[in-house]
């Protein structure tokens, strides 16, 4: 009895990943009944706000694309460089209290990083650039590098402290200094987890909602220049569904079909990450 | 080793813990980099917002006029949603994270469930939202309200609290459940009145890290539909009539304090963005409390348990 009903709460996982992908795809073959693949795909217009529609999901794509990309430009460098520190250089208390601050700074609420990219960012950024406009994608993918720091650099750290000290303590026998091990022998060794942690990043990057909502401004813009203003996937999600949405209009239905590609995207990332790891992984 | 050969090793020894030196520079750089970085932003904002936080500022509902406008509907639904989304994922997670830990047996449907758990932890919070509207909010017919956010935001959170369920009964050790079994226990006695309680202060630090967690989401609370202008409060649970409990509260619409701030950060009149800068100030305040409270727990509970 009790074993059954636990089994029935641990059950609720796998039942919530069907009902994640059974309304997303129903909503979307509603969607792909009125709009062409096609189109969908080759269109270089989001207008579903215009009484002349245009469907393609490429404006989005591209702004998801370029705001993740300058977040991964910030985190990774910076994130690996702390993870390798705090690892393989930090004294023990100094690694012991930066930590925790650290993880901390994953947990700030998102839609405060918005107000940081549009209102502290953004100013920051136009004395350098003085015809940046208000909105931008450039403010708002370094504040989602910022963001998702904690997570590279605490996932990468962990993966190097489970390198073994056996293999630490040869390096050193040879003679190597500390930066040498770091770099030569306990980064290779951890590969494999340093690719998770990124993975990790990029679905936190390309799934970041308030961000790009606030900072980026969300006129759908197919365009690969970082200074320009442009909706992501996300950004699209949460302004339609600010609006009054009526339920079964194409609206409706386009944000599911929207966050189908979200989902396939995080997907494909997972994959990629998952052979890396394959490739990468050493066996002690 | 000649002399000249001696003086050359000595120098590329030197040249070689220069690097340390240098990285060392530049890693603790990197750091002071993402932690300086944020605490200027937070004292920037608490410069904007601090004008505004007065007592009236949680006391008035929003308004068309910045000065008069405070955070009373944002704070009120904040706290009923976490209400419901804590009764909701609590004693899911924790029946999830003892099933999986004690009773699964090493299958094909555990591993199902495992390798679930893992994935729902890396799918965005917006996809949330996206199945709480198909489901919860025109399939189930719960409409756009608090029941639907605190449910939507307890699937949200389920993986923290199995998985730190499961890492507190794990960290448990053996000689302890073996000691128990050989009194004669059952195994559900066992659970119920050894596992359990020496595995809380590890599961109550992860149930609040995600409920930390689920007060800033804002995206899936926007995607269900809450709304942006809330000038009223939900009905009250207590009711001076029979039976006195009233779960009206839980179909009424709401608003919360990250919707609240986005509302305000949206709007042009600098006025409208001192009120955001206050909001984000007493969401960074809540946030961080909780964290500390978490660490705090964890702290209390290792103290006092020593295996």
């Amino acid at each position: 009895m009790i074993e059954a009903a636990l089994f029935l709460a641990a059950f609720s996982a796998v039942a919530t990943t069907l009902a994640i992908i059974v309304i997303l795809l129903s909503e979307s073959l509603v969607f792909f009944e009125q709009v062409s693949l096609v189109d969908f795909f080759t269109d270089t217009q989001w207008t579903i706000m215009f009484t002349e529609k245009h469907f393609g999901i490429l404006p989005l794509l591209s702004g998801t694309l370029v705001t993740s990309g300058i977040a991964l430009l910030v985190a990774v460098p910076l994130g690996t460089i702390i993870a390798i520190y705090l690892s393989e250089f930090a004294p023990h208390h100094l690694r012991e209290t930066a930590k925790p601050l650290l993880e901390i700074l994953g947990g700030i609420p998102t839609v405060v990083y918005g107000y940081f990219a549009l209102l502290l960012v953004t100013p920051a950024l136009q004395l350098f650039i003085p015809d940046l406009p208000g909105f931008n994608m450039l403010s708002a993918g370094i504040v989602i590098g910022i963001m998702i720091i904690p997570y590279v650099s605490s996932i990468s750290e962990d993966a190097m402290r489970a390198v073994p000290m056996a293999i630490r303590e040869g390096s050193y026998a040879l003679g190597a200094t500390r930066f040498q091990t770091a770099i030569r022998v306990v980064t290779p060794a951890a590969t494999s987890g340093i690719v998770a942690s990124y993975i990790l990043g990029v679905s936190r990057a390309t799934g970041e909602t308030m961000v790009v909502a606030v900072a980026a401004g969300q006129q759908p813009n197919f365009t690969w220049n970082p200074m320009e203003p442009a909706a992501t996937i996300t950004a699209y999600i949460v302004q339609v569904a600010m609006g009054d949405l009526p339920h079964g209009s194409l609206e409706y239905q386009s944000i599911f079909a929207a966050g189908l590609v979200l989902v396939l995207m995080t997907l494909l990332f997972n994959v990629i990450g998952h052979l890396l790891r394959k490739r990468f992984r050493e066996a002690y | 080793m000649s002399a000249p050969d001696v003086q050359k090793m000595r120098e590329l020894i030197a040249r070689r813990k220069r690097w340390d030196l240098i990285f060392s520079l530049v890693g603790l750089l990197c750091m002071l980099v993402g932690v300086l970085t944020l605490l200027v932003l937070c004292a920037d904002m608490a410069r904007d917002g601090i004008g505004r936080l007065n007592g009236d500022f949680f006391t008035s509902f929003p308004s068309r006029r910045a000065s008069e406008a405070g955070i009373l509907s944002a704070w009120v639904g904040t706290s009923l949603v976490m209400l419901v989304t804590a009764a909701a994922a609590i004693p899911l997670g924790i029946m999830a994270g003892i099933y999986l830990e004690e009773y699964a047996p090493s299958n094909w449907i555990t591993q199902l469930i495992e390798i679930n758990v893992t994935n729902l932890a890396g799918v965005p919070s917006i996809i949330y939202g996206l199945l709480a509207l198909g489901l919860f909010v025109y399939q189930l017919g719960l409409g756009e309200s608090i029941l639907t956010a605190g449910l939507t935001l307890a699937l949200l959170i389920l993986p923290v609290v199995i998985v730190a369920t499961r890492e507190a009964i794990r960290a448990i050790p053996r000689e302890i459940r073996e000691g128990v079994y050989a009194l004669g226990a059952t195994h559900w006695q066992a659970v119920k009145d050894h596992i359990l309680p020496y595995s809380l202060g590890g599961i109550l630090t992860g149930v609040i890290i995600g409920l930390a967690r689920a007060i800033g989401e804002t995206a899936p609370v926007i995607t269900i539909g809450a709304l942006t202008f809330i000038a009223f409060l939900p009905p009250p649970p207590v009711t001076s009539e029979f039976p006195y409990l009233s779960f009206d509260w839980l179909f009424s619409p709401f608003t919360v304090m990250p919707i609240q701030m986005f509302n305000w950060v949206s709007r042009p009149q600098a006025a409208f963005l001192e009120n955001a800068g206050a909001a984000g100030m007493v969401l960074l305040l809540m946030t961080l409390a909780m964290n500390a409270l978490a660490i705090w727990v964890r702290y209390r509970f290792r103290k006092r348990i020593k295996w």
